[in-house]
């Protein structure tokens, strides 16, 4: 940790940076320490042998839980109906946002503004909001709710983060490599399969894990649009009067150390390409 | 030329469905009268506004108020940090966006929850610094007003610190030494430049927070007490619990017409383009 204010600072002046510098790091470090605390607390908690749902006072260690991680039926269906809506959702935000993404990057057309505009009230309304409107629209047409307006939900909310994040690739994307193709004879659709989409391709994956992380993590809006199914969020909630069994820790210390190491290895893969 | 069109179309068809019809919806169901049994009639009953905000106006004040207080600590909390990733980061700068968003990686409600449990009475926290007699028995934070602000703090810090970061990290440090060239000291420095040009950094993460602050219902429902529910518990048990409609909808445009006003007339001042692309980063 202490290497870190070696690094030549950019700005501050030789005398004025070393102690300035120092305490600027130790005020960082403490305050990711503080970010980091209740996630370490829960995964300590996964480790603590207590006898029944009272999880909240440490009586020993064991890894009991992970055997049993499963244990609980509604649990684990919850965990299910998250997964597999994150991925639905991930796929088609993943489709419907590159579209949005692509055009907006690659043409000039009219109605575009409508379109950010758009985009830009998706993603600074209020989740509270948004959840409360699709209840009223799902309410007034008499459909059932369940993971069906869940998934189209999430979707709605998470197109326009991967249609931000595609078409940040595509404004940069240079367009004499596709005229070179054109060039040699590929024909618009040949050049966009062989050569454009390769290039986008990063940032649709990285939009579709955005996807997927802000599905699984949805609280709010799943609150609203779920009806009586339940998502692992929504299990939590229901749960916490009665007090969350030591499985939730398991689960949430598996999904954590998962999302980690997958967005360690993408980063890791994804580095040599310095100037994007 | 109808190629744009044809790409926007299955995506801008469901953001059609899915968010601007139901907003139309919402807005119509607050002007209409009736139960969930007999169905509803639209009358342009207007009056339920005036009522739902009278009867809420302590909780609509009391989360524009905790939105608030929170986006000031926000900032304060968050600008030394931005500011050392961005000046003193190196090539570690990944490195540490990386550990500042790593909490992320578990659910917000998990977090939250797991701040009740650090918080309570008797818990991990207090429950050693009462038995050592540095604090008084009856002390509490869970349920205070303390708690929710700080819950809120905590789960939206990441919201504050990657704008603001966004915006120091691309200040051309030849600007700052042409600042010391010319006789400004660091205090100088830091004030006439380096500030202004954190500002939209600065704005973007306001949107990016208060928003979602103000109309939170997770910290307050957890780590809260009846003395400091927010408007968003209140529209959610009017929705969940008792289904009253008109009110809930009503309830939930006044919250979105205050936040989007302030929210829109941000983005107008520094152009909306601007703000969306420093929101995106």
């Amino acid at each position: 940790m202490t290497q870190v204010v070696e690094e030549a600072p950019a700005v501050a002046p030789r005398r004025s940076r070393l102690t300035g510098g120092r305490a600027l790091s130790i005020y960082s470090w403490l305050i990711i320490a503080w970010l980091m605390l209740p996630v370490l607390i829960m995964i300590l908690f996964g480790f603590n042998d207590t006898p029944g749902r009272y999880n909240q006072t440490w009586e020993g260690f064991t890894l009991k839980w992970y055997g049993r991680v499963f244990a609980l039926d509604e649990l684990t269906k919850a965990l299910v109906i998250s997964l597999v809506v994150a991925v639905l959702t991930a796929v088609f935000a993943g489709a419907l946002g590159t579209g949005i993404g692509y055009a907006l990057g690659r043409y000039r057309f009219r109605g575009s503004g409508t379109v950010n505009l758009i985009m830009f009230a998706t993603m600074s309304s209020p989740e509270l909001v948004m959840g409360a409107s699709l209840l009223t629209l799902f309410v007034s047409l008499g459909v059932g709710l369940g993971a069906t307006t869940i998934t189209i939900a999430h979707i709605m909310f998470s197109i326009s983060f991967v249609a931000v994040v595609v078409r940040a690739r595509v404004l940069t994307l240079d367009r004499s490599v596709e005229e070179a193709a054109a060039d040699l004879g590929a024909n618009p659709w040949t050049t966009f399969w062989r050569i454009t989409f390769p290039i986008i391709m990063p940032a649709v994956m990285s939009g579709m894990l955005l996807a997927f992380a802000l599905s699984i993590d949805d609280f709010v809006v799943s609150n609203f649009t779920a009806g009586t199914t339940t998502t692992f969020p929504l299990w939590i909630w229901g749960a916490t009067r009665v007090g969350l069994p030591p499985q939730v820790n398991v689960m949430g210390t598996l999904i954590f150390v998962g999302g980690v190491l997958i967005a360690v290895v993408s980063s890791v893969r994804s580095r040599p390409r310095k100037n994007s | 030329m109808l190629a744009p069109y044809l790409l926007i179309l299955p995506g801008g068809l469901w953001l059609l469905l899915f968010f601007v019809i139901p907003m139309v919806t919402m807005l119509s169901l607050s002007l209409q009268q009736g139960d969930i049994v007999s169905g509803y009639v639209f009358t342009g009953h207007w009056q339920t506004y005036v009522d739902a905000v009278v009867n809420y106006r302590t909780q609509l004040v009391r989360s524009l108020i905790y939105g608030a207080v929170t986006t000031v600590i926000l900032i304060v909390l968050a600008f030394p940090v931005s500011y050392w990733i961005a000046f003193y980061g190196g090539r570690r700068k990944p490195t540490y966006l990386f550990l500042l968003l790593l909490p992320f990686f578990v659910s917000f409600v998990l977090r939250t929850i797991s701040w009740r449990y650090i918080l309570t009475d008797e818990g991990m926290l207090l429950g050693p610094l009462k038995s050592a007699g540095l604090l008084p028995d009856g002390f509490n934070i869970l349920g205070t007003p303390v708690a929710v602000i700080g819950g809120l703090v905590y789960n939206f810090l990441p919201f504050m610190v990657l704008p603001i970061y966004v915006a120091l990290e691309r200040i051309d440090p030849r600007v700052v030494e042409a600042a010391r060239d010319l006789y400004a000291d660091p205090a100088t420095a830091f004030r006439k430049v380096i500030l202004p040009l954190a500002l939209p950094g600065v704005f973007a993460g306001v949107l990016m927070t208060f928003v979602p602050a103000s109309s939170d219902y997770v910290n307050s429902a957890v780590l809260g007490s009846s003395s400091t529910t927010m408007i968003g518990q209140v529209i959610q048990s009017q929705y969940l619990t008792s289904s009253n409609y008109p009110t809930a909808s009503a309830l939930s445009f006044t919250l979105m017409a205050v936040l989007l006003v302030g929210v829109f007339a941000y983005a107008r001042a520094l152009g909306t383009e601007d703000v969306m692309k420093v929101a995106a980063r």
